[in-house]
């Protein structure tokens, strides 16, 4: 019995290091070849570390690249967006988590066609709405429509993170006299902060890698986001992949830090939600 | 609420009328943007669909009724594209369901080390899609990817070429891309679903003599079940519409064979810029998407009704 059970343990401890194996090799191939030096790119394309390790990709890419515009912009529509799409959604999820009222089943309906249809479908509308009002090549405008994109799933997310948290509780507020939103305001949020920060990560990483959009409502380089000007590598340097990968991994920075933190909250949001059924 | 519904006779009907529009106000500002910057559009490009719109084309944009789905009758590289989507979509859900419950099931002991590790396998789905796409196709590309040479090594492949150009193959270059990147979903779904289901039922069917594959038979897949139908039917749909890794890693070649609907839709709009057409074939995507789902809540409603 004994060693039945060991050799399970290791068996498991194995599947799970593959398991991390297969899904960090792609991103080590990245680094790798951000810090491979041009001539030897080819080369040593099938190497596993290049015999000579450079950081030149990055300094050129910091320095001499419109780089840190991007990121900036990047920074600021995925973190507005996170953060305008996670009042919303807590607003939203709230209605739906306690509430009985009629439109109730319909706004679910509503949110889940909208989970439906290709997106690329809403690019020339989207277009045509957002350029009498100068919301194209704006960063604003990107907000807008990341926001809306992002708000039926948090609201999902947010509305499974309250149903987590017992009735009791703003009942007994209530009965003391608070109405129902000082109660949502003072007593359920500050128990829902792991949904918040998860939804607040979730959206963060989705707005943070948004391409389409961005690259139709977005012309100029002075407002384009990370993934429309990791793009313009390919045109303007003639394809340097050690840039463009180096490039990629700067920015895969702040995406990969906000999920590490979150994800434990992803987890436990969820199982909250479906304690309930 | 409760506390309005003990004495609703005593109450103004100013206060009744805030009490009814409270659950509005609170979804209100979402609901307005999401019918502002998606159902509006929607509609639009739904209109557009019926519609000869060419965005470089100034004199375009007349209705033509229903022209463009006769064209799509006609279309050959349509109907091929449909089953190509089948193929995608079916091997993509299929395997990241079976990998994501294998991984959930792991996660799911508790050992030292758990959180990092967790951590660590849930990462590739921070990765932004259209740079996954890129990496992968580097991987497979035996010049600077070491995929093709392993493949060869181990006997999958007569020779270390790049499947992605090889027409009978390039379909599971961008399926391996989104398993890999979409595995991370299943898993936290499904883990968070095995960590709500009661561990003292795990103990019962212990004591009462039933195995390990006796136990996950009878508790836990009666427990994931529904976690495991809606989040096949999202994924499901989610993934027909997601065509980055697609466009990034193949664009559909070579010779359509990787072509799926969604990116055949994106090549019609931003390649030859006909919004028109783009618009007809998403709208019969969209509907054959909605009958899906249909026919899955259905299927679901019977076999709920049946216990």
């Amino acid at each position: 019995m004994r060693t039945r059970q060991l050799a399970f343990t290791v068996a498991h401890r194995l599947a799970i290091l593959a398991y991390i194996v297969f899904a960090l090799f792609p991103l080590f191939w990245l680094l790798k070849v951000s810090v491979t030096p041009n001539d030897l790119l080819y080369s040593e394309g099938v190497r596993m570390w290049p015999s000579r390790a450079t950081l030149e990709h990055y300094t050129f890419v910091i320095a001499h690249s419109a780089f840190p515009t991007f990121f900036k912009n990047s920074l600021i529509v995925a973190g507005s967006t996170a953060v305008t799409v996670t009042i919303l959604a807590s607003l939203a999820g709230y209605a739906l988590s306690r509430f009985r009222f009629r439109a109730k089943y319909w706004i679910v309906a509503l949110m889940l066609i909208t989970q439906m249809f290709p997106l690329v479908m809403l690019v020339a509308p989207i277009f045509k709405m957002l350029s009498p009002l100068g919301l194209t090549n704006s960063l604003t405008g990107l907000v807008i429509v990341y926001t809306a994109f992002n708000v039926p799933f948090a609201t999902f997310l947010m509305q499974s993170f309250f149903d987590g948290i017992p009735k009791d509780l703003e009942e007994a507020a209530m009965i003391d006299g608070a109405t129902q939103f000082i109660a949502f305001r003072q007593i359920i949020l500050p128990l829902t902060l792991p949904g918040i920060a998860a939804t607040l990560g979730f959206v963060f990483t989705a707005a943070w890698s948004e391409l389409l959009f961005a690259l139709m409502l977005i012309s100029g380089n002075d407002a384009a986001t990370f993934p429309v000007g990791l793009l313009t590598f390919v045109s303007k340097f003639s394809v340097d992949f050690g840039q463009m990968m180096a490039a990629g991994i700067l920015a895969l920075i702040p995406a990969c830090l906000f999920f590490l933190l979150i994800q434990r909250y992803l987890v436990q949001g969820l199982t909250a939600g479906a304690v309930k059924g | 609420m409760t506390h309005a519904a003990h004495h609703p006779a005593t109450k103004p009907f100013r206060k009744r009328f805030a009490d009814a529009a409270e659950p509005y106000l609170y979804s209100a500002p979402a609901l307005i943007l999401i019918v502002a910057v998606m159902l509006v559009p929607l509609v639009l490009g739904i209109s557009y669909a019926f519609r000869d719109i060419q965005l470089l084309n100034p004199f375009s944009g007349r209705f033509i009724g229903l022209d463009h789905f006769r064209a799509l009758g006609q279309d050959q590289a349509f109907f091929r594209a449909l089953r190509n989507t089948l193929w995608w979509t079916g091997a993509s859900v299929f395997l990241q369901f079976v990998f994501g419950l294998i991984l959930a099931l792991l996660l799911d002991k508790p050992f030292a080390g758990r959180g990092l590790a967790q951590a660590l396998c849930f990462l590739p789905w921070a990765v932004p899609s259209f740079l996954a796409g890129l990496n992968w196709a580097w991987l497979f590309n035996p010049v600077i990817g070491p995929l093709p040479h392993w493949m060869y090594a181990f006997g999958i492949l007569d020779a270390p070429n790049n499947i992605l150009s090889d027409p009978q193959l390039a379909m599971w270059g961008p399926i391996i891309a989104n398993v890999w990147w979409g595995i991370p979903f299943f898993a936290i779904t499904l883990l968070a679903a095995l960590q709500a289901i009661p561990r003292d039922l795990y103990e019962a069917a212990s004591i009462d003599g039933a195995g390990p594959v006796q136990r996950f038979i009878s508790i836990t897949l009666p427990f994931l079940a529904p976690t495991i139908a809606i989040t096949i039917l999202l994924r499901t749909v989610w993934i027909s519409n997601f065509a980055d890794l697609i466009v990034v890693m193949t664009n559909g070649g070579p010779a359509d064979r990787t072509q799926i609907v969604a990116s055949y839709i994106f090549t019609q709009a931003f390649k030859r810029l006909d919004f028109g057409y783009a618009s007809a074939i998403a709208l019969v995507l969209l509907v054959l998407l909605l009958v899906y789902s249909l026919l899955i809540v259905l299927l679901r409603q019977t076999l709920l009704n049946k216990d």
